[in-house]
């Protein structure tokens, strides 16, 4: 791989929030909502004629991120320098001049074509826009190399099509086209294949391969698929809610994937080999909400590895309240429901909370409850995290460890957010757990 | 190099598309659009050839000297007979096609101007000019349109000469929130499109984007909505000239005029001065409202009907390709 | 154990414009009791017409053939409304897209009161309470969550819910439509553990459409390959992926990236118009293997193993063909342009 040490794209700490629209009060006052954290806080480089592949769930950030590098949505702080020029602050009209250094290909090609017009047109467009033709007939002929190149030859068939008359695959062999018409040498390509049949993905990426070659691109391969992204790039960086959790060059990601999340997501893979089945201890639930993410690693709730100072709360005993009624009978769970009381009491982030018995029961009939949960699953991690648990008067007092921010700390060849691999924190657990759990 | 002709077939392809449509309409949706387009296509005629087809002038009472009857039964002279002013009720008619045609011709073409580019802009840049557009036109649009076309028709009745652009101002402003509300909305649906921001991605500005990201993916419900507003215009012009302040009667031959005159003929069994400018109204916005639900039809994708051809499981194998197994 | 579901024949037209759309054309399937029977295909290929065709679901100009044996049944021949009364208890369908089919107006406990009061009428309040409970509990969805309302659960969990909704009816057959394609990966493993499950739980057996042959090879006994509205070849999952028998499930696998992947490889060509498939073997013009009488004579259906069907001529039978037709022929140049 043609990889320079020169940096084409500097990321740093940026982030990009994303205000909700509140009720209709909120609106009437002009008050916002709450802010969707989409990228928080991230610093990466892109160097020249890499491909850097940006992995994440839906909701992890990833598009959010892909986009503000190109400055199609506003950063909230950080900058990102691409060749020098930090494009956070340029002007509109500056921004505009840099589209031919930089261009985006879309998941869905049946949606990023204009139905209305001809493949010449919309190919060619990006030569008007900047003014780089003599007229419409060195237009047209530009747009048939691009055509050709990209594989939809002879390019006077496709030439006066609309894109509803081609398929998937060649709406996207146009998209492509589009994009390199200008001769950039960035190319964020957001999910380029996900939404093509698998005979057709094999060949837009070698496709992509070649054009990276022939026009010495950069690529930023955004997918949530590490199947590809381990074919297709030099570098992955891992995201979650937001924050980059691993960074580092494949073959180390993949022969040794360190943060639990990584490993999880390498590990969830369908693989079309039935000897081979996922394994059954895959993380539970689901992305949360990036407008209220949990305290601590965000990964903490689902991460089977969790420990004392991963940020353990409230919601978290929600959780595992929720999860021990799913096993419950119905009586079992009336009873332990009555005693606990409204359970979106607990939708509030707290490391110290007064968990008030409900319905004639008392402090002790909680902490029984919890006990029984204990008992049941004593290898959970939630459990780690409780520095405390107390009576007091008609309600049970819990206490858990504070929160340890993450920090994306080196780690080998690879750099990783997870307290798994940072002295620090693990030496402050250590500790928190030798002082032991007063009860 | 490409030729001219060449280059001409290039540059109107969208043009072709977009007509294509309308000739694969089939059914009911064939049916409305073609009678509704027969029946316009005759008032057109009607208007554009009344100096030739109308045996008089509108406000004509005599000719050469002779002056007609009042109130005559249709006869050879007088095909729909004669009004009570002695006006021929046939010129009047065919005249007043060109004056319909006229006012509501120049209230589409002013709402579109207007109403188009409001809701384009409005909707693609949001923000307080929006509210502010919204807010305005939806005010409009509470206003009952035939009381707001009497108040618009009666202030500039005193410092605008032409009755016909008098009304047709009248008209224009109960229009343009519609067209607003259908652009803009639609706008905003457009705005989101992949496509869109691929636009911005290249480079384009907003008014480029607007003009052929948006425009033409906007534009295509605008013709049904036009001609919708077409019949109702006539309508409301009609009813106008039946309250009086529609075009004068001095200025041009008017329906709704022509019908409030007759109201107190049908009384003593004077049928014809009320009947054939009825007629007239009934038979254009018909044609008008056939020519629009037509069109919806066939444009609109959510109603357009996939031609549905029978299932013949016995159809004839597909033939086989033989050339490789030849020696 | 015997078969729950005995397709035999069946075809299934679309009436355009430009002629009929053999979306699924003489297609013939058993799915055994309880057992995970998995459909797999390219876009285009009849796979969820199919399925919709086997719970008589079919649009508006589409015309069915053949024989569908529901428990001995024929449900193409039945009437609109004896089949509405078997879907629920005893036919099930599963949507890629939960959210579409969740009613955003009614809670969760409002959409399992509708089902089961169609269906079962005799239950009193507290059983259907209970047994809406006990079925979403089996899909992890936790009895606290029974009152909210649609929008106010995960993708994930919106699909566990429309599963149940399924399920608590005990339905005998289950067609999924691609249930995973719009959830991230964990969320997607989750789901497929539940979907293979399903036989231990509910004794349910289950048709299961997707593309992805990773999902094939996670949750199915059996696989199905379809392309270009046939059955191509079907087997015991793992034996047709350990030795696929026609070139197409070959090329299939071949061309699925997977961690396990070292160079790319791709199918020339695309799936062909269904209006006017390619004569003989519809998979010829992209058949590596393509032999003289492949474009020529509609191939015939093989076991080259007992328990395992391929359509290819490659596997015979030899009496059906002519001298010189195993003759490998040249494959037909493909224009970059045809590709998809």
């Amino acid at each position: 791989m043609s990889t320079s040490d020169e940096v084409l794209v500097s990321v740093r700490g940026l982030k990009t929030y994303y205000s909700i629209r509140g009720n209709f009060l909120d609106r009437l006052i002009g008050r916002t909502g709450a802010a969707v954290r989409a990228v928080d806080d991230v610093t990466l480089e892109l160097r020249k004629g890499e491909v850097l592949g940006l992995v994440g769930e839906s909701g992890s950030g990833k598009t959010t991120l892909g986009r503000t590098l190109l400055g199609l949505v506003p950063a909230t702080a950080g900058t990102v320098e691409f060749e020098g020029q930090d494009i956070t602050r340029l002007s509109e009209h500056d921004r505009r001049l840099l589209r031919r250094r930089m261009q985006i290909v879309f998941q869905d090609p049946h949606a990023s074509l204009n139905p209305a017009m001809t493949v010449a047109q919309a190919v060619g467009h990006p030569l008007e826009i900047h003014g780089l033709a003599r007229d419409r007939d060195d237009i047209r002929a530009r747009v048939a190399d691009a055509l050709e190149r990209v594989g939809l030859a002879p390019a006077e068939q496709f030439l006066d099509k609309f894109p509803s008359d081609l398929s998937g695959g060649q709406k996207q062999r146009a998209v492509i086209a589009r994009a390199i018409i200008l001769n950039p040498v960035l190319l964020v390509a957001d999910e380029p294949v996900s939404m093509l049949d698998m005979s057709v993905r094999a060949k837009i990426l070698e496709l992509m391969l070649a054009l990276k070659r022939d026009f010495d691109l950069t690529y930023l391969y955004i997918t949530h698929d590490l199947a590809t992204a381990k074919f297709f790039c030099d570098r992955i960086a891992i995201m979650y809610l937001g924050r980059i959790v691993e960074i580092g060059p494949s073959e180390a990601i993949y022969a040794d994937p360190k943060h639990p999340y990584t490993q999880a997501l390498l590990r969830a893979i369908p693989e079309p080999d039935p000897r081979r089945t996922i394994p059954r201890d895959l993380p539970r639930g689901e992305v949360p909400d990036a407008s209220r993410p949990p305290l601590g690693c965000s990964f903490h709730p689902r991460c089977p590895k969790a420990f004392e100072v991963c940020g353990w709360e409230s919601r978290d005993l929600k959780e595992l309240l929720e999860r021990r009624w799913v096993g419950l009978d119905e009586a079992g769970f009336e009873a332990e429901r009555a005693a606990v009381g409204p359970i979106e009491e607990l939708d509030v982030p707290k490391t110290h909370l007064r968990l008030a018995a409900h319905g004639g029961a008392h402090g002790a009939d909680l902490r029984g409850i919890l006990d029984r949960a204990r008992a049941a699953d004593p290898a959970e991690p939630f459990w780690t995290g409780l520095r405390k648990m107390q009576d007091s008067n008609g309600a049970l007092e819990l206490d858990w460890h504070d929160p340890v921010e993450p920090r994306l700390l080196p780690s080998g060849s690879v750099q990783v957010e997870c307290h798994l691999y940072d002295e620090a924190a693990l030496a402050e657990a250590a500790q928190r757990r030798q002082s032991g759990i007063p009860e | 190099m490409a030729t001219a002709a060449v280059r001409l077939q290039r540059r109107t392809v969208g043009v072709r598309r977009a007509l294509a449509p309308i000739a694969d309409a089939r059914g009911m949706a064939r049916a409305m659009l073609w009678t509704g387009a027969g029946l316009t296509l005759v008032f057109v005629l009607l208007a554009i050839f009344a100096p030739i087809l109308s045996p008089y002038s509108f406000d004509a009472y005599q000719s050469g000297g002779h002056r007609f009857a009042q109130l005559a039964h249709p006869s050879h002279s007088h095909l729909l007979g004669t009004t009570v002013q002695s006006t021929d009720v046939l010129s009047r008619i065919v005249w007043g096609a060109q004056t319909e045609l006229e006012v509501v011709g120049l209230a589409l073409a002013f709402g579109l101007v207007i109403g188009v580019p409001l809701g384009l802009l409005s909707g693609y840049f949001g923000g307080p000019l929006d509210r502010g557009a919204v807010l305005f036109m939806d005010a409009m649009f509470a206003f009952p349109p035939l009381l707001l076309a009497i108040v618009i028709a009666f202030l500039l009745g005193g410092s605008v000469n032409s009755g016909v652009l008098v009304a047709a101002f009248a008209i224009t402003v109960t229009y343009v929130p519609q067209y607003f509300r259908v652009v803009r909305n639609h706008v905003i649906s457009v705005r989101e499109e992949p496509y869109v921001e691929a636009a911005r991605a290249l480079g384009a500005k907003p008014f480029t984007i607007l003009r052929r990201y948006v425009f033409f993916n906007v534009v295509q419900n605008v013709p049904v909505i036009a001609t919708l507003n077409a019949a109702d215009a006539v309508l409301t012009l009609t009813a106008l000239g039946f309250l009086g302040y529609g075009v004068q009667p001095s200025q041009g031959a008017e329906w709704g005029y022509d019908v409030s005159r007759a109201v107190s003929d049908a009384a003593s069994g004077i049928w014809w001065t009320g009947l054939f400018p009825g007629l007239a109204i009934v038979l254009l916005v018909t044609g008008l409202t056939l020519l629009g639900e037509g069109l919806n039809e066939t444009i609109n994708p959510v109603l357009r009907r996939r031609r549905i051809a029978r299932v013949d499981f016995a159809a004839p194998s597909l033939e086989p390709r033989s050339e490789i197994l030849e020696p | 154990m015997t078969a729950v579901l005995d397709v035999r024949d069946l075809r299934v037209w679309y009436g355009t414009a430009r002629g009929s759309v053999r979306a699924v054309d003489r297609v013939s399937l058993e799915i055994a009791g309880g057992s995970v029977l998995g459909l797999v295909g390219e876009s285009g290929c009849g796979k969820s017409t199919l399925g919709r065709g086997i719970l008589g679901l079919l649009p508006e100009g589409a015309r069915a053939d053949g024989e569908v044996l529901y428990k001995g049944r024929n449900l193409i021949t039945m009437s609109q409304r004896e089949l509405r009364r078997l879907r629920g208890p005893e036919l099930g369908l599963i949507f890629q897209e939960p959210m579409t089919r969740l009613n955003p107006l009614l809670r969760i406990e409002d959409h399992f009161k509708e089902t089961l009061e169609q269906h079962e009428s005799k239950l009193t309040g507290k059983e259907v309470r209970r047994r809406s409970l006990d079925t979403l509990a089996r899909m992890g969805i936790p009895p606290t969550r029974f009152r909210q309302y649609p929008h106010e659960f995960s993708g994930g969990m919106r699909q566990r819910i429309m599963i149940a909704l399924a399920l608590v009816l005990h339905p005998s057959l289950l067609v999924a439509d691609e249930p995973t394609t719009s959830l991230d990966v964990i969320v997607e493993a989750q789901i497929l553990r539940i979907l293979a499950d399903l036989k231990e739980n509910f004794d349910t057996a289950l048709l299961l459409i997707t593309h992805n042959l990773g999902i094939v090879a996670e949750a199915c006994d059996r696989v199905a390959v379809m392309y270009a509205g046939q059955i191509a070849e079907e087997g015991p999952a793992r034996d047709v992926f350990a030795d696929p028998k026609h070139p197409y499930t070959r090329e299939l696998l071949r061309s699925t990236i997977s961690l396990d992947t070292k160079a790319l490889h791709s199918i020339p060509g695309a799936p062909p118009n269904l209006v006017s498939p390619p004569s003989g073997c519809h998979f010829h013009p992209r058949c590596p293997d393509v032999m003289r009488i492949c474009p020529v004579k509609d191939p015939i259906e093989t076991r080259p193993e007992p328990d395992r069907r391929v359509l290819c001529w490659l596997h015979g039978p030899e009496s059906e063909i002519p001298d010189g037709g195993t003759v490998p022929a040249e494959r037909e140049r493909i224009a970059v342009a045809e590709e998809a």
